[in-house]
């Protein structure tokens, strides 16, 4: 953390963050006093064990959740506190998310599954008048993760990886500054899951993208500029010297 | 955007919705069919009972009458002489029909009615209802040319019947064709026999037939009549026995004839057992106190068919002069003759209270009474309003049952869909536009349901009697008795208004029903909803 006080601003930081579930009566902690920041064009891996707290920390960090305790911070902006509907735009605007389980709408073709956040931000009436450049940007970015054969299929007619393909285009068309990607390989087979590393690297690397990835899997974790490690809710080494690396 | 798009999607691939609405179609559906023939009937039931009636009806409290003076003409016409588009009097009276079919009499309670067939076809439809008169035409009393051949026919017949056996009585024990009631003499004057082979027997003699009718055979009328009258009619009758008789009568469809199913077909016949040119009885009492028993012979000049039973098996129409005459009815010093009924057609039917109010004014209190039909009516046309109010209130429960339905399986769709929700809500779908998905499903469903069930209701209005009779064949019962109803077949009213209302009705039932699943699915928390399995 130190490294980074010379900088103005972190792009994301997460602040003394403290957080427990309630299960029935009892209350489980799951993070106990984290700080982290990312900076911009960062590609940061969250690594930790089943329940250590990596996924709730990055669903602080895309504002799905609130900490009981502590800040998150976006541009140095406190941004956990805000009302609901700043947050929304926020979630739609500044965050791209990738699940493990893709999570894609099963209702919806691959074209309309990608265009789904900005039908979401944009009325219907504007969403028409725009409706060919936002369809020309979705195939250019399906086109970029490969996928130009299957706009017309539903999720459950593509495989794993073209669905998590098809998530990272979703997560691609609001033009996010940070990509939050949840085990995006945790659910591939060891190739396709490098062809996904592969491509978010070149996101990251080409355009710059700051990338927060939650894994399980050092070796998946090794292809990131810098690694959190969590153990039972606390940091528990921080990265490896590669963090120098991180562009400024 | 993805509101609507969503909403489309879940319509096109959750087809078990869909079932949910079923219930509600028939619901809606159900209510159109129901309305409309409810207000078919109560229409029908108000143009015929309007037929017959008037707009307006002036009535004597007593069933004696009163003469309409020229006071009470001048009077009327002061008041409301501007408003009258027609004007009719009658004599409205209880009286016994008696018809002869084959050996037996048959006698029924009827209402009389002395008409003025002109004037009353200016207060209502009367040509419309009469059977043989052409719907232009002027009803009058004369016989149509095929009514008076079948009368010269059977008069004739029965003439030479008479002849036959004054001068040639058979054996008592060999003629069984022929019923008197006690043997007679062959030369004594002889009743018109009565043949079980032809229903269309003669205007019979009455059993104590004065000596100068006997020379009339068939044709006599009202023996009790005084004699004044009797020998001016018998002239008339002298120089033709066929010629109709002096009493005209228009009788009500139901009144002679009867539902008939023929064996070899199956199917089921109106059977007539009096036609025009028929003669039949008519007893009555006349005006005054006590009222005495009168009776008289008429012809029959026409059948009266309104579609309404319970007038076509009530309604004896008659001419007016004739039952005032037998009614006594005519001031023997002032020739004036008295009336118990004025009926009154207005130019505009809706100024009915008004030209009530102004007349009752007018008229000399206490000896008539001023109403409209629809006072007349009234207990007939509040019941059926009543009935129809109370079943829209049930039916509208069906609907409301279906609103539950609808709010069950959203339960169900909003938690199969948790996890698609928190995925709309990680790509920054606000709380309200997961509501919204959800609020505009239930009025897509609402739409379909309705709609369906409009279309529904109202081909099932188009082809109800054509379903009435697949339904009557399928049972084998019969649905729709016409005998029991008022109406040959069921008439329906599609109101606009109603089907409109119903449709309405149904969709803020089905909106209301997702709010509460729509709101709850607005409520999931988004870790939770992209957790769940």
């Amino acid at each position: 953390m130190t490294e980074t006080l010379s900088m103005p601003h972190p792009q994301l930081a997460a602040v003394a963050i403290e957080k427990a579930y309630r299960k029935d009566k009892h209350k489980v902690p799951v993070l106990r006093g984290i700080d982290v920041e990312v900076q911009k064009g960062e590609f940061l891996s969250i690594v930790g064990q089943s329940g250590s707290g990596k996924s709730t920390l990055m669903h602080l960090f895309g504002l799905l959740d609130s900490p009981d305790i502590g800040e998150i911070h976006l541009e140095g902006q406190r941004i956990d506190d805000l009302p609901d509907h700043a947050r929304d735009q926020i979630r739609n605007r500044v965050f791209g998310f990738i699940f493990q389980f893709y999570h894609l709408l099963p209702e919806l073709n691959l074209l309309e599954n990608v265009l789904s956040p900005l039908m979401i931000r944009y009325s219907t009436w504007e969403y028409w008048k725009r409706k060919k450049q936002f369809r020309q940007d979705a195939l250019e970015i399906i086109e970029k993760v490969g996928l130009s054969h299957r706009i017309k299929h539903r999720p459950s007619e593509m495989s794993g990886g073209e669905m998590q393909r098809a998530a990272i285009a979703r997560a691609l068309i609001a033009k996010p500054q940070i990509l939050l990607a949840d085990e995006p390989t945790g659910n591939l087979d060891s190739s396709t899951g490098k062809e996904i590393m592969d491509l978010l690297t070149s996101l990251n690397e080409q355009e710059q993208l700051t990338i927060i990835m939650v894994t399980h899997d050092n070796s998946i974790a090794a292809q990131a500029h810098r690694t959190v490690r969590l153990l039972e809710g606390q940091i528990e080494v921080l990265g490896k010297s590669h963090a120098a690396s991180v562009p400024a | 955007m993805y509101k609507s798009l969503l909403c489309l999607r879940y319509l096109r691939t959750r087809y078990i919705a869909l079932a949910s609405i079923i219930s509600m179609t028939l619901g809606v559906a159900t209510m159109i069919v129901v309305n409309s023939v409810m207000d078919g009937f109560s229409t029908d039931m108000r143009t015929r009972l309007r037929g017959i009636l008037a707009d307006v009806i002036v009535e004597t409290n007593s069933l004696d009458g009163e003469p309409v003076t020229k006071d009470i003409r001048n009077s009327i016409q002061r008041a409301v002489g501007d408003d009258i588009a027609g004007m009719t009097t009658t004599v409205e009276i209880y009286a016994m029909l008696s018809v002869q079919y084959g050996s037996q009499w048959q006698s029924k309670p009827v209402t009389l009615i002395g008409i003025d067939p002109a004037t009353k076809a200016t207060v209502g439809p009367l040509a419309q209802y009469l059977e043989h008169t052409k719907d232009n035409d002027i009803p009058n009393w004369e016989l149509s040319p095929e009514a008076m051949a079948y009368r010269k026919e059977w008069t004739t017949r029965a003439q030479w019947m008479v002849d036959r056996w004054n001068h040639n009585p058979p054996p008592m024990e060999e003629n069984e064709q022929v019923s008197f009631e006690e043997p007679v003499e062959s030369n004594e004057p002889l009743p018109v026999p009565k043949f079980a082979s032809d229903s269309k027997t003669a205007s019979p003699f009455d059993q104590a037939p004065k000596p100068e009718a006997t020379q009339k055979t068939n044709s006599t009328v009202n023996p009790f009549s005084n004699d004044l009258k009797a020998s001016a009619f018998e002239k008339k009758e002298e120089q033709d026995p066929s010629s109709p008789l002096k009493g005209r009568v228009y009788i009500g469809y139901g009144l002679v004839s009867f539902p008939y199913e023929d064996p070899e077909t199956g199917k089921t016949e109106m059977f007539q057992i009096v036609k025009p040119g028929d003669d039949v009885k008519i007893s009555t009492v006349t005006a005054g106190q006590p009222p005495e028993p009168t009776h008289f012979n008429a012809t029959v000049v026409d059948l009266f068919k309104s579609n309404m039973s319970e007038h076509d098996s009530s309604l004896v129409f008659c001419n007016l002069e004739y039952l005032q005459e037998m009614r006594s009815m005519i001031d023997p010093t002032s020739g004036e003759k008295a009336i118990t009924s004025i009926q009154i057609k207005l130019k505009h039917p809706e100024d009915a209270a008004m030209v009530v109010s102004k007349l009752e004014e007018a008229l000399p209190a206490g000896l008539f009474r001023v109403r409209t039909w629809e006072d007349k009516q009234g207990p007939l046309l509040a019941a059926v309003e009543v009935e129809s109010a109370i079943l829209n209130v049930l039916l509208f429960l069906i609907i409301a049952v279906a609103g539950f339905g609808i709010l069950a399986i959203f339960f169900m769709i909003t938690i199969e869909k948790t996890r698609d929700i928190g995925v709309l809500k990680a790509l920054g779908a606000s709380s309200n536009g997961i509501m919204s998905i959800f609020l505009s499903y239930g009025l897509a469903l609402g739409l379909v349901g309705s709609g369906v069930g409009v279309i529904v209701g109202l081909l099932f209005v188009r082809y109800i009697n054509e379903i009435e009779k697949a339904i009557t064949w399928i049972t084998g019962r019969k649905v729709f008795d016409q005998r029991i109803y008022y109406f040959p077949e069921i008439s329906t009213h599609v109101n606009p208004m109603m089907v409109f209302w119903v449709a309405i009705g149904a969709m803020v039932i089905a909106v209301l029903a997702s709010i509460l699943p729509a709101r709850k699915a607005a409520r999931f928390h988004p870790v939770e909803s992209l957790r769940y399995e």
